[in-house]
């Protein structure tokens, strides 16, 4: 790095040179390098849930019968591990460190994020925090069996003296770890949104994105230390001889539950927040109409962060929690469904009256609406302490957080990733390729997911690697979406091929009158540092 | 995966059979889950009749409303697409639809709360009971203790898929069940010796964790002879999948002979064995 470099603001490094990332402040790169990682992580996390399927698919042990793959605890584990790493190493880099960093600074004409060289470590603490999270993997868990199989929740007294190895401790470490890359990113994206808009963006006229992110970043670093919290409180549990949730110590295991709900819950939104923001983005361009009922969008958003902190319990209904402590949270979260109802109805209307074109994001936020309607009915159904209490851990629930996260989360990404594709990459995709990606995963999520609602119906109860025979039918129709969702997947790395091996230069603004953001003023990728001079808003 | 042709002829003989099934009346044995059912196991306690109809009116609101936003995403896709619509309206704001959207939903979910509270204290709030029965959750079984017939508590484990009797379900069935008069208002007291379990069974409508250091309440009465399986419903290890529960329901007097011949024992077991023989025998002829 010579100080010639350093006056040549507009100087890209070369993309061989490995300082360009490992020291990188730059916004752009490390957002390339989230997102990346997000892609890495969704390998090992999706290919968890293939060999979840396999051995679901029939009756019987197929998969974990103490042949390569190891026994019935290492089932727990890949449940457990496909849960983690789905959301701390998939959704939430690539919504909110690869699309936040990219897009959040372009979209309020800043130069950069407020603090670049935090934001460097917040990147690089991840690798280091999944690596961690793998190893637990194949080190003793419980008795002689490798890896931590307790599920994501963590829940005590299984993850203290139910597992005596040292994984659990490895994957507590993991989680503080991207617990603390994931606050300094909080306190890095509220600085840059507060201080650095360019002049004229008043809070009003900030991009729904921009707002989405600014609000899961407050959930972040809200309820983060709370987890942070109840994972130093099982350390010391399992290491040091305290009891805060052992009962024969005075403590209690519930106490565990209540605080890792108040993380647990607004993690939830953590994870769909900025795939709202994304949403409406889409809509509105390829409606190309504005956003219908902006404030009314950016505070919904708020509201349900809101709400998202006073509804944990909801997680924990037959726990034996008194009968008006249950009744409260019954109300407090059906009253999610009001703002949650209002983004939809207003994304329906932004596109009434509209011009709208069926590219090949418009096709995934279309999709994203319909199937997060139908998560989030299903929501409802399960916010009712009554009936929850025939559903709760069945595969009832399992069907409903996917349609949310899997499909909802996870669809939200992919229209971010094609309509942002040709601006962070420089070059054009196969938009076959992209729409049959698109085909694929919806009919096979659906596959998947839709006979689960019948399989909790029936009483199947989460997290078993081998069932009844009376629920044999859904589960192998349940396996076979997996192989079309697969199908998707593999459509999705020929868009990636075709787009290196074609390397058609991307325009500036591909999508048109209708994308009026500030990143579709720059080229196509933007320049290494944009916006030296802050463009002013009308 | 070996033999996809098979596989998916396989696949595709299954749903037809389904579909034929649930065409010729649905059936399904109650008390345990039925191949390609689509909804609850039959109802055979009060607090699950409630459930479900409770349920059948949340389905009536759900459905409807994921009819009719799917109604509306295919009416803007068709009528406002740029063929049809070449130039875009620059509405953006219209109070009424919006005071509109957001008091409807409002209206529907007091209207789902007016039905809800009610069930929610029904099934928390235990009536007079008959009797106690404490279950305790294992790694990986559970154990049952009646204090108020003084039996002391007997172990209830699965029975391995090599040991089934004629008649016993794969992962469901267990050596030493637990028995109920039909009729009789239990109260369940739930408890766990080392991690989380759940006691859980479909068909009654219960579901409540057993959590080392507490004792939890809930109740049931069943309104039907027969035998009901359930499952633990709280990861709980590597045998989590493998702690099934079983319940039958008998007369009283089958009850009695039940206690006397002292649970968890062999003549126990005959006791029920001889009712459940005898009770197929008089379903046979009813039939
Ligand atoms: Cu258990």
């Amino acid at each position: 790095m010579s100080a010639d470099a350093a006056t040549h603001d507009d100087h890209t490094p070369s993309m061989w040179d490995w300082r360009r990332w490992v020291f990188s402040t730059n916004h752009k790169d490390i957002g390339t390098m989230y997102l990346l990682f997000a892609i890495f992580a969704g390998i090992i996390g999706g290919g968890l849930s293939g060999l979840m399927r396999w051995e679901l698919a029939e009756p019987g042990l197929q998969v974990f019968n103490n042949g390569f793959w190891g026994n019935e605890h290492n089932y727990n584990v890949a449940t457990t591990m496909h849960g983690l790493i789905m959301i701390f190493f998939m959704v939430m880099p690539a919504m909110i460190g690869g699309f936040g960093n990219w897009f959040v600074p372009l979209m309020i004409g800043a130069p950069d994020m407020a603090f670049p060289r935090m934001n460097n470590i917040s990147f690089w603490l991840l690798p280091f925090a999944f690596i961690l999270a793998v190893m637990s993997m194949f080190v003793p868990g419980a008795g002689g069996d490798m890896g931590f199989g307790g599920g994501w929740v963590l829940y005590p007294p299984l993850s203290t003296s139910g597992h005596n190895g040292p994984a659990m401790d490895l994957l507590i470490l993991s989680l503080h770890i991207a617990g603390v890359s994931s606050i300094l990113g909080s306190i890095n994206f509220i600085t840059t949104i507060f201080n650095m808009r360019a002049p004229g963006m008043t809070i009003h006229k900030m991009p729904l994105f921009v707002w989405s992110v600014l609000v899961t970043v407050f959930l972040l670093l809200l309820s983060l230390p709370v987890l942070a919290g109840a994972l130093t409180m099982l350390l010391t549990d399992r290491n040091f001889g305290t009891a805060f949730f052992a009962p024969e110590g005075g403590g209690d295991p519930v106490m565990y539950q209540h605080l890792f709900w108040f993380f647990g819950h607004p993690e939830v939104y953590i994870l769909i927040l900025p795939g709202f923001g994304i949403i409406s983005h889409i809509v509105s361009t390829f409606s190309r109409k504005p956003i219908f009922g902006y404030l009314g969008m950016a505070y919904a958003m708020v509201a349900i962060g809101f709400i998202g902190f006073i509804v944990w319990a909801h997680h924990m209904y037959t726990v034996g929690m008194p009968v008006d402590l249950k009744a409260y949270f019954v109300a407090a979260t059906m009253v999610i469904a009001v703002p949650t109802g209002i983004k939809i109805f207003s994304w329906i209307a932004t596109m009434w009256g509209g011009s709208i074109e069926f590219r090949t994001p418009m096709m995934w936020a279309i999709g994203f609406i319909f199937l997060f309607t139908v998560g989030g009915v299903t929501g409802v159904v399960l916010a009712n302490a009554g009936v929850d209490q025939a559903l709760h851990d069945t595969y009832y629930v399992v069907a409903h957080f996917h349609y949310v996260l899997s499909l909802g989360a996870v669809f939200a990404i992919f229209a971010g990733w094609y309509y942002w594709f040709e601006k962070i990459f420089g070059v054009k995709y196969n938009s076959l390729f992209a729409r049959l990606q698109f085909l694929f995963f919806f009919v096979g999520a659906n596959i998947i997911f839709f006979p689960q609602h019948f399989l909790g119906l029936q009483g199947m109860p989460r997290r078993y690697v081998d069932y009844a025979d009376g629920h044999a039918f859904w589960n192998m129709v349940s396996s076979w979406g997996y192989v079309v969702m697969l199908i998707g997947m593999a459509f999705f790395f020929l868009v990636l091929i075709d787009a290196i091996i074609r390397r058609r230069k991307a325009d500036a603004n591909p999508w048109g009158e209708g994308a009026t953001t500030l990143e579709w003023t720059l080229s196509s990728p933007p320049p290494f540092h944009q916006f030296s001079e802050l463009p002013k808003i009308k | 995966m070996p033999d996809l042709y098979g596989e998916a002829m396989r696949f595709l003989t299954a749903i037809a059979l389904t579909w034929m099934t649930a065409a010729a009346g649905a059936f399904a044995t109650p008390g345990q889950p039925t191949d390609g059912n689509l909804g609850f196991q039959p109802a055979v306690t009060p607090i699950m009749e409630r459930i479900n109809e409770f349920h059948n009116l949340l389905l009536w609101i759900i459905i409807p409303i994921t009819i009719f936003v799917m109604g509306l995403l295919l009416w803007v896709m068709i009528r406002y697409n740029r063929k049809a619509n070449p130039t875009p309206s620059k509405n953006s704001h219209n109070t009424l639809l919006e005071v509109v959207w957001t008091a409807v939903p409002i209206l529907i979910l007091v209207v789902i709360a007016v039905f809800s509270f009610p069930l929610l204290y029904f099934q928390d709030e235990i009536p007079e009971a008959d009797f106690t029965i404490k279950a305790t959750g294992y790694q990986w079984y559970w154990g049952y203790e009646y204090p108020d017939q003084d039996v002391p508590e007997y172990i209830s484990t699965m029975v391995a898929e090599e040991d089934l009797a004629e008649g016993q379900l794969r992962n469901l069935s267990v050596d030493y069940p637990l028995v109920v008069p039909v009729g009789a208002t239990v109260r369940l007291q739930v408890t766990a010796a080392d991690v989380i379990h759940n006691w859980a069974m479909p068909a009654f409508g219960t579901k409540m964790d057993a959590i080392p250091g507490r004792i939890n309440e809930a109740w049931f009465q069943v309104n039907e002879e027969g035998t009901y399986y359930g499952q633990c419903s709280e990861l709980c290890g590597i045998r989590h999948a493998f702690m099934p529960i079983e319940v039958h329901a008998v007369s009283q007097d089958v009850f009695d002979a039940w206690v006397a011949a002292g649970p968890g024992s062999d003549e126990a077991n005959a006791v029920i064995a001889e009712y459940s023989a005898a009770r197929e025998t008089r379903l046979a002829q009813l039939d």
